[in-house]
């Protein structure tokens, strides 16, 4: 009997999707840290470093404690009668937790909540847009979500209705936007960050790829902008913020703003501008342009990506759509409700004043402050190798550094039916044990090679990654060259 | 240029198709209605901890301390928690480096799955294998991906109970599937007809449709039926014949009522079954920690199994589980919690053992009290739920309600559900939201609600209802 759930017989759009982050490379290393467990000594490394992926607290970043007090008191409400808590835990998070347990029907923290989000929490979340745009923000233009990603697909859900819709992606991306377009058996129409200027974004560019998009038929219903953006770091100047909203309300684009990286920003000369305050400063109101901006509790300082907490807010929808993005997010009931609590905190962290907040504020300042240094040695450590060029990190949590491959090595990959950058990185993984995501993953210019490289390894490792990979890079390079 | 960027006529015509009455009108009126100050009771989906319900208490003691490792720190910690927490929140916490705010394998936490497998092991008699075991953000994820994986067109077909929970029939519409129905017989306490729904694949199939997989609810929500050991062999010899993949929705494992027909699981039936058929029908099994008596539904935790699945299949749904990254990892220790709990000698065994005690017996208590108040009612008739959360009783209307209704612009049921809302704040699902035979009416109302308000919830429907069938009498027939 043959089997009814077979490769040959699957949904096709699962099959061509992919997810680079999480894939081949990673795969082997997996197997790889087995391997170093079951045989020590047998391998040129004694550990794997995982630069293949945004996750903080997995290489030792420490979570805010004020955070983790109050879902800690969230989560066992019963703690709040006892006495001994006042010597466990700060006064000011067992108030919030007091005030957040307040908001939530009948304090439970185990049932189902509305299918957007506790109402009480997204106040709280509007309270805190408000605050750092200077335009109001609604609760009720706020889906909580189990991270930003299910925001996204939800979006790709309503806006692509066969293989003719197509969505504006930047190139290079997030691969979760050309995975979720493949899932959804829409059209990726790629716009190119100019790596020659810092990874800008020419809207001449973003017209051409539109125009060319429709002149083959595609419908083009929505634009994503990655800001700061991930692969590539960049932080969009203010001007070609206002570009970019003007563009969408001319071409009827909804803007889809993935803003997950809004607390990452590592140098003085840029700032975070949310596209809800832009549009806002432009006078544009909910009748003018469609926009949902992420956020998400994965990123930042907080870093808590296990915990799957961020939001959507949509403004600029009419009643029936908005209905509608209600109605499938109500199919799933509701977001956990520890994330949708942590989602509110990031947005109302300890102020001036609170009994917390020197020491958040030394948390906070210390991991923006680490960061912002190992982005730089990593960014000099590349652009020092011969072959290497590697853009500023303005932002977010990556390097995206070009390889220039030789000939020879460009070979050797085909021979191995593999992508230049995935046989490098392959090799590098091999070699080092460093864990780094080919720029295939990504998308980049054709002929152009990169790779993406967290800058998350604890500081203490740095040197280490740093050396080890000189030497890799190196001896590469000298066996390969022309 | 003018266009608009995002009309309603442009959406995913999939989505528009979508329905999910757990959260629709009935629940948006109440809503309203709650606001404008009137006392609601909602039973509108399976929500224990929101009608009073209270968690257990060894879980959330372990997850807070994960939550705050610094905790273990404190030589105080042992005064307000007791040692047993504390030694399993280390246990996790070991399982998990980077700790809760980390992704995890996208499949889950390996030591929690590993968890589930020695579970599943224990229940069953037949080893598991954790490699094939993903945890998700609750159960309806991974029904979600594994029907988004099967279904490739509209000619793509899947047998769907009748009554059933929406979430598939809501899943089948936005992947463009068809919804192949079999009807439970209400005669039988809902039970299984294999003849009704072997009609159903024959008709389907005329009709160009491609059967690729089976939904099984057991026990069955909205309708509480627990099948029999002989129910599900003929299932799985069903499923063998006709090449379908079985997709086990037993996520209410924990919630049974009556002694007859325990739980059994479908895997379980499956190897005991042996031979060619129990290395060859594929399927998958959904539990959740949403249910039972722990009924923590706002953690959103689940997980699916994968039984005699292809391990290129096995690949293309990893890939698909690794976009989302990984499931909540809290949601993840709950599981691993559910799955491995206190046991005896433990020193938090006591207090979990009466808790989960508790809870059940008044559950089973609660089905009963239900089950007899609407069936004192006049024109109600309803089964005894068996199992799950659920009653789902069947309301006779009278013509000249049925006439109002639709000269309202109204189902019937949808009709009767207001009126019941708006005279008692009784919160329900019309049966039209679950599936029902043509022309006949019901609605789904929950046995959650506290024991002590159930004489009064129950009187003040009988009252509403007797009420009602007196005001719509059809006086013709006398």
């Amino acid at each position: 009997m043959a089997a009814t759930v077979a490769v040959e017989n699957l949904n096709p759009k699962v099959l061509k999707c992919e997810y680079a982050v999480r894939g081949e490379i990673v795969i082997h290393a997996q197997r790889l840290q087995q391997q170093l467990q079951t045989q020590p000594g047998s391998l040129p490394f004694d550990e794997i470093l995982y630069c293949n992926i945004g996750n903080p607290q997995s290489l030792g970043q420490q979570p805010v404690t004020f955070f983790r007090e109050v879902l800690a008191l969230c989560d066992h409400p019963y703690l709040l009668q006892r006495d001994e808590i006042k010597s466990l835990f700060s006064a000011d998070s067992i108030s919030r937790a007091k005030q957040i347990l307040a908001s939530i029907p009948g304090k439970a923290t185990g049932a189902y909540s509305h299918s957007q989000g506790i109402k009480g929490l997204r106040d709280t979340i509007a309270a805190g847009i408000t605050s750092r745009d200077g335009f109001p923000a609604n609760a009720d233009d706020i889906f909580l979500t189990d991270g930003a990603s299910p925001g996204v697909h939800l979006m790709m859900q309503l806006l692509i209705r066969n293989e003719k819709d197509g969505i504006l992606v930047p190139i290079p991306q997030y691969p979760l936007y050309s995975a979720s377009i493949a899932l959804h058996g829409g059209a990726l129409v790629p716009y190119y960050l100019n790596e020659s200027t810092g990874w800008g974004l020419e809207i001449s560019d973003v017209k051409k790829q539109l125009e060319d998009a429709r002149s083959k038929g595609i419908d083009v219903r929505a634009l994503v902008v990655i800001n700061p953006g991930n692969p590539t770091g960049q932080v969009l100047a203010e001007e070609n913020q206002y570009d970019i909203v003007k563009f969408c309300k001319n071409e009827g684009l909804v803007l889809l703003a993935d803003e997950v990286y809004q607390e990452n920003i590592y140098v003085d000369n840029k700032k975070f501008h949310s596209f809800k305050k832009i549009v806002r400063s432009l006078g544009y109101g909910e009748e003018d342009l469609p926009l949902v901006s992420y956020q998400s509790v994965s990123k930042g300082y907080y870093g808590e990506c296990g915990k799957r907490g961020g939001y959507m807010e949509i403004t600029g929808f009419s009643a029936p759509v908005r209905e509608q993005i209600y109605k499938i997010a109500s199919v799933n009931l509701c977001s956990n409700i520890s994330g949708q609590i942590l989602a509110s905190l990031i947005m109302n962290p300890p102020k001036a004043g609170d009994e917390s907040y020197a020491s958040y504020k030394a948390e906070k300042d210390g991991i923006i402050a680490s960061l912002t240094r190992r982005a730089k040695s990593l960014e000099d450590a590349f652009n020092k190798l011969d072959g290497i060029t590697c853009n500023e990190a303005e932002g977010a949590m990556y390097l995206f550094p070009q390889l220039s491959l030789p000939q020879k090595a460009i070979e050797a990959a085909k021979a191995a039916n593999k992508a230049p950058d995935a046989f490098y990185a392959l090799r590098l993984l091999e070699s080092t044990g460093i864990v780094v995501v080919p720029g295939s993953g990504f998308g980049q210019v054709p002929g152009t090679w990169h790779f993406r490289c967290t800058i998350l390894p604890q500081e203490e490792k740095i040197p280490a990654i740093i050396s080890r990979f000189k030497v890799f890079h190196e001896a590469f390079m000298a066996e390969y060259h022309d | 240029m003018g266009r608009k960027g995002l009309d309603y006529e442009d959406l995913n015509e999939n989505v528009k198709k979508v329905q999910y009455a757990v959260r629709g009108e009935l629940y948006l009126r109440a809503s309203e209605l709650q606001k404008e100050g009137k006392r609601i009771i909602f039973t509108n989906v399976g929500n224990p901890h929101a009608l009073g319900q209270k968690p257990l208490t060894f879980p959330r003691q372990v997850v807070a301390l994960c939550q705050a490792p610094f905790l273990l720190d404190d030589p105080n910690v042992g005064l307000i928690f007791p040692a047993d927490a504390i030694a399993r929140a280390k246990h996790y916490l070991a399982m998990a480096p980077g700790g809760l705010g980390a992704y995890s394998d996208s499949r889950g936490i390996p030591g929690v799955r590993k968890e589930v497998a020695e579970f599943i092991q224990r229940r069953d008699g037949y080893p598991s294998d954790p490699e094939l075991i993903y945890l998700t953000d609750g159960a309806s994820k991974g029904v979600m991906q594994m029907l988004n994986a099967i279904i490739r067109n509209d000619r793509d077909g899947i047998l769907v109970p009748v009554p059933q929970y929406p979430l598939y029939s809501a899943a089948i519409s936005l992947f463009g599937g068809s919804l192949v129905p079999y009807y439970l017989d209400e005669e039988a306490n809902w039970g299984l007809d294999l003849v009704n729904t072997r009609q159903s694949v024959a008709a389907a199939r005329s009709n160009g449709i491609t059967v690729r997989a089976m939904v099984i609810i057991n026990p069955g929500n909205p309708t509480g039926q627990c099948l029999s050991e002989a129910n599900l062999r003929e299932i799985l010899n069903f499923c063998y014949q006709e090449n379908l993949v079985l997709l086990a929705d037993e996520v209410y494992q924990q919630n049974v009522y009556q002694d007859e027909r325990p739980f059994i699981s479908a895997r379980k039936v499956l190897f005991d079954m042996g031979g060619p058929i129990s290395r060859e029908v594929q399927l998958i099994s959904f539990h959740t920690v949403s249910k039972g008596y722990w009924g923590e539904c706002g953690q959103r935790g689940g997980y699916f199994e994968m039984t005699n699945i292809p391990p290129k299949t096995v690949d293309e749904i990893y890939k698909v589980a690794s976009i989302a990254l990984s499931p909540n990892v809290p949601g993840q220790i709950f599981m691993g919690l559910m799955m491995n709990p206190p046991k005896p000698g433990d020193i938090s065994y006591l207090k979990f053992a009466t808790e989960s005690k508790s809870i059940l017996d008044s559950l089973r208590r609660r089905a009963q009290i239900m089950t007899d108040g609407f069936n004192s009612c006049r024109n109600v008739v309803c089964n005894f739920t068996e199992g799950a959360m659920y009653s789902f009783p069947q309301i006779r209307l009278p013509q000249r309600a049925m006439d109002t209704a639709r000269s309202a612009g109204k189902e019937p049921d949808v009709f009767y559900c207001l009126k019941l809302l708006e005279a008692t704040g009784i919160s329900t699902v019309p049966g039209s939201g679950f599936g029902q035979k043509e022309g006949v009416f019901h609605l789904r109302t929950t046995i959650l609600p506290a024991e002590e308000d159930m004489p009064a919830i129950m009187s003040s429907f009988k009252k509403f209802n007797d009420s009602f069938m007196e005001q719509y009498q059809d006086y013709s027939k006398l």
